[in-house]
């Protein structure tokens, strides 16, 4: 009989330098895609930031925005918004190849599936866009 | 081969919701509050602005939008540090970047609630 292994067989990695996906430019769309979250995390945090000086009064709230005006922070906001941009596009046209919409016995092209995805995503954001425009 | 319980799927669930989320709502709310409305170009007075952060449903909605995108991102972190060969860091990795996104859900929770 044979003894059970005391512990798992450890998973084996190849060797890779660091910077491996620089090699291929889908690597580097892969691993922009990847980075484009931390962006998006970053205007999260800064974006629960602003609401929490909401409550600190109109000065504090005011004060914040003259913050974000600065060009360092433009500066970031316009690269974040370009990866969240990126990651808006390279979701859509992913979602649509891996999610396979049936009408009937017939299976609704990806294309088409990203195509509604992208109108969607216009609509959602104009209606956002006009209700601040319009009722801000 | 035996297959190993992994809270896996659980995780991957939220990246994926969490990805739709920021796809949808991410542009248009980092291109109005972190540009338009500093610079000036979409002025939304204090007093406005706390009227409707101030909202049951909109609370509800701005928990959506910013909690759901951090699992994403937590996903995705912990993919890239393991990606540029970090495979000995593993565990820390996955117990940061969860547990920052756990962090965050909470950090939202209780800004929301106290506005």
């Amino acid at each position: 009989m044979t003894e059970p292994r005391s512990h798992r067989p450890g998973l084996y990695y190849p060797k890779l330098p660091t910077t491996w996906w620089l090699h291929r430019p889908a690597y580097v769309r892969f691993m922009l895609r990847e980075l484009s979250s931390v962006f998006i995390a970053i205007f999260l945090v800064v974006f629960l930031v602003q609401l929490y000086q909401l409550r600190q009064g109109p000065e504090a709230y005011a004060a914040f925005l003259a913050k974000l005006r600065s060009p360092g922070w433009i500066a970031f906001h316009v690269v974040a918004l370009a990866f969240a941009l990126y990651h808006s596009i390279s979701w859509f046209n992913l979602t649509a190849v891996v999610q396979v919409v049936r009408l009937g016995e017939r299976q609704v092209p990806p294309w088409l599936v990203a195509a509604a995805n992208f109108a969607l995503w216009a609509v959602v954001s104009l209606v956002i866009l006009f209700f601040f425009l319009l009722r801000g | 081969m035996a297959t190993r319980k992994t809270s896996e799927p659980f995780w991957w669930g939220l990246f994926s919701v969490g990805g739709v989320v920021a796809a949808f709502l991410v542009p248009v709310h980092l291109f109005l509050h972190s540009l338009a409305v500093p610079l000036g170009w979409i002025p939304v007075s204090h007093a406005r602005m706390q009227a409707l952060v101030g909202h049951p449903l909109i609370k509800l909605y701005l928990f959506v939008l910013i909690a759901l995108p951090l699992y994403h991102w937590a996903h995705r972190f912990r993919f890239i540090l393991e990606d540029v060969g970090l495979h000995a860091l593993r565990t820390p990795i996955a117990i940061l970047s969860y547990g920052g996104a756990l962090l965050g859900t909470a950090a939202t929770l209780w800004v929301l609630l106290r506005i």
